[in-house]
């Protein structure tokens, strides 16, 4: 045991996945400790906020406020507002009026104002192009100049005696963040439901990983059982596991996986039946290896003289057998384990996954994700970061089975 | 040829016996389903509709058009009998559209993207595990890594990935479909090319994720047959190296080959679920769309097409590993 260990770790693959896996383990479990609350809870009205730290517009206009004189702060100011697309329309008056403009930066939006107010006149009329084109740019030049031109802007308490004018804000007030009571860090935004990402996608880590385990235990279970009967019975009972498993290892477990997922039903597909579906469907795989592992191992001497002492099938079994194929199992569990998370984002991407208001998992994350076409409206952080967590997941998963088959299979190793 | 005539026997029969058991299967399992389709289907149709006895009569018509009103043994051999005559049922969610000519406008679209995109995967895959396994330090220390990454991609992630960086972003390829909407299908070089746009990002997203994982087979394999007895005693005798590399490859090929035959069901699988994500209008799409209308007939008939699939190409896998691998000849012999 000791000897294995030390095997293990000089693995560079097995450290590194390990060390991967119990960084994603340790967020799991420490993350929901720090920032406490319901995962699911929808604290956003809108779909998909960016992400960033949310401050509360309301608290920072009575905040206390410091003057800054910032040189900067107008051209700054200015860009932040202008968008892509007017910069763009900028540009086409610009070359329909017969400026050049090759050498411009888009990103250089000082350049580009100040080339525009050099040279934008309503006056000019650009060939070709209609009034209604014409009046947008005079509505564009209006706001362009507006945006520049505003110094402050008056807070307006409204009660029932009136207004009353409660403060003035200048360009140069500036408020300190510390001082603002309410403010939010959303480090991957938020979702279509108005979900904290981050928070919601620790807990589906921790649901996934979940009916990941749960699947490969049971798959690990009935193959183990069923190989090793079928091995170690041999005759009639070895023709029937192995013609069940012969089968089913033809038949795609995918396409099983959808129609019992189907045929269950919505309302009774709940994550743990989910993975109990998974596990039943992936077994074949252990089961053929455990088979012909134990096929080489029955007419060892010591299972012999173990027989020939009188010994249960099941002590012959669990002393004689089993320790000889363990290393192989917890491979094949690591494995069914990544490929059960995997195939539970599968079925949910085709609206097959657990059916759940309390829990979130990684594939219905994608499928919510998809589903608000978060990938066409450029939200990358409500799908992007559930497709690294899987991918982890099953990479550290897969380093440690890979380190572990150098570690048992010496012509493996590096 | 006595000795593979056994063989393909053999095989043959397995296959035959393991389609019984695919379409019983395809059959029972969406039936078992709590929910009952025809009551559906008359509710969408009767909407607005007061006169009880009228409804119910509607239901006895879709009851009698879709054979639910029978046993289910009786159902099931009316299932298997229509089945050999090519009628799949009537689909409930596009209704009065047969399931057969739904799945047939499909099935072509994901035979043409999957197995060349498997294919391609799978020989760079072996290329490149052969070359990280004869070239070992270095480039197999990069590589390997980067192979283990990008094999554990999910199918569906890799195509998101694909689909955002070379479609929103960079506006190469287009998103979805596969071929423009404003076109019907025909025989003109403006379609072909708009079909051929639409196949890339599939295609590649397909490809990437399969060559991953059949290097890391192939590097182990060929390691292993590199410290194989026959190899040291190759090079003993003095053997070119180029002579000795294509032995190895030859004999790590083969348990490559049974595992693309032991594997293909779940890079289908997969590919399908990818499928969705581009929104082609292949069998996945298909599957996708049927299950949100709780379609079963229609389910089970895509479900028992990819099986069939499956079978076909597995079936074909053995028989061409027959003909490659000198033992299996040897043991017909016996």
């Amino acid at each position: 045991m000791k000897n294995l260990l030390r095997n293990l770790l000089h693995s560079s693959k097995f450290v590194a996945g390990a060390l991967i896996f119990i960084l994603i383990l340790l967020t799991i479990f420490i993350y929901p400790l720090m920032f406490p609350g319901n995962p699911l809870e929808m604290i956003g009205v809108g779909t998909f906020a960016k992400p960033g730290t949310y401050v509360s517009a309301y608290d920072a206009v009575t905040s206390k406020k410091e003057t800054l004189r910032l040189s900067d702060a107008d051209d700054k100011r200015l860009a932040a507002r202008l968008s892509y697309e007017d910069k763009i329309s900028m540009t086409e008056w610009l070359t329909a009026a017969g400026f050049d403009i090759s050498d411009l930066d888009l990103d250089d939006t000082d350049e580009l104002l100040d080339m525009w107010h050099a040279n934008y006149s309503p006056d000019i009329k650009p060939k070709g192009m209609i009034k209604a084109k014409l009046n947008y740019f005079k509505r564009l030049n209006n706001s362009l100049l507006e945006m520049s031109g505003s110094d402050n802007y008056l807070v307006i308490d409204r009660t029932d005696e009136g207004d009353e004018v409660k403060s003035k804000i200048n360009k140069t007030d500036y408020v300190n963040v510390k001082d603002i009571a309410n403010t939010k860090t959303l480090p991957l935004g938020t979702d279509n439901f108005g979900r904290d990402v981050l928070k919601e996608l620790v807990s589906a880590a921790k649901t996934s990983l979940q009916i990941g385990f749960i699947a490969g235990i049971v798959a690990t279970l009935i193959g183990l059982t069923l190989g090793l009967l079928a091995g170690y019975l041999g005759g009639f009972a070895d023709d029937i596991i192995m013609f069940i498993t012969n089968i089913f290892t033809v038949i795609p477990g995918f396409v099983l996986l959808i129609l019992i997922a189907y045929s269950i039903g919505q309302d009774q597909r709940g994550p743990a039946v989910v993975a109990l579906v998974i596990g039943l469907t992936s077994w074949t795989w252990t089961c053929r290896s455990v088979r012909s592992q134990v096929i080489s191992l029955r007419n060892r001497d010591h299972v012999n003289l173990s027989r020939l002492s009188g010994h249960s099938l099941v002590r012959i079994i669990l002393t004689d057998i089993l320790p000889y194929i363990a290393s192989y199992v917890v491979m094949a569990f690591i494995l069914q384990v990544s490929s059960g998370i995997l195939s539970e984002a599968q079925l949910s991407l085709l609206g097959l996954g657990p059916k759940t208001t309390e829990r979130a998992t990684l594939g219905l994350m994608m499928n919510w994700a998809m589903l608000y076409s978060a990938h066409t409206n450029g939200s990358w952080w409500a799908y992007f970061p559930v497709i690294l967590t899987i991918t982890l997941i099953s990479f550290s998963l897969n380093l440690m089975n890979t380190g572990l088959d150098q570690v048992f299979n010496p012509a493996l190793r590096d | 040829m006595k000795g593979y005539r056994k063989y393909f026997r053999k095989k043959i029969i397995w296959f035959l016996i393991t389609f019984v058991v695919a379409v019983t299967l395809n059959f029972v399992l969406p039936r078992l389903m709590p929910a009952d389709p025809v009551a559906a289907i008359t509710g969408k149709m009767a909407q607005g509709m007061t006169d009880a006895s009228a409804v119910q009569e509607i239901y006895k018509r879709y009851e009698e058009e879709f054979g639910t009103n029978k046993p289910m043994w009786q159902q099931f051999f009316i299932f298997v009998k229509n089945m050999f005559r090519g009628d799949l049922g009537t689909s409930f969610s596009q209704y009065p559209r047969k399931v057969s000519d739904i799945i047939s406008s499909a099935i072509g679209w994901t035979i043409a993207l999957q197995f060349p995109a498997i294919i391609v995967g799978w020989i760079l895959g072996n290329l490149l595990g052969a070359l990280a396994a004869y070239v070992r330090k270095g480039f197999d220390k990069v590589l390997l890594p980067i192979s283990i990454f990008i094999s554990n991609v999910p199918a569906f992630g890799m195509a998101v990935i694909l689909l955002v960086l070379f479609g929103v972003k960079w506006k190469i390829a287009p998103i979805s479909g596969g071929y423009n909407f404003d076109m019907i299908p025909n025989f003109s070089w403006s379609f072909i090319k708009s079909v051929i746009s639409h196949y890339q990002l599939p295609f590649w997203s397909i490809v990437l994720i399969s060559i991953g994982g059949q290097a890391i087979g192939m590097r182990s394999m060929s390691i292993y047959e590199l410290n194989a007895d026959y190899v040291k005693y190759a090079r003993f005798l003095g053997i070119k190296d180029t002579k000795i590399v294509g032995y190895v490859f030859r004999n790590a090929m083969l348990p490559q080959i049974t595992g693309l035959a032991l594997s293909i069901g779940t890079m289908i699988g997969g590919a399908l679920v990818a499928e969705i994500i581009f929104s082609y209008p292949g069998l996945g799409s298909t599957m996708y769309s049927a299950v949100t209308a709780a379609d079963y007939p229609l389910i089970s008939a895509t479900t028992l097409i990819i099986t069939i699939m499956v079978l076909i190409v597995t079936f074909l896998l053995d028989i061409v590993y027959g003909f490659i691998d000198p033992r299996v000849k040897a043991a017909q012999f016996d």
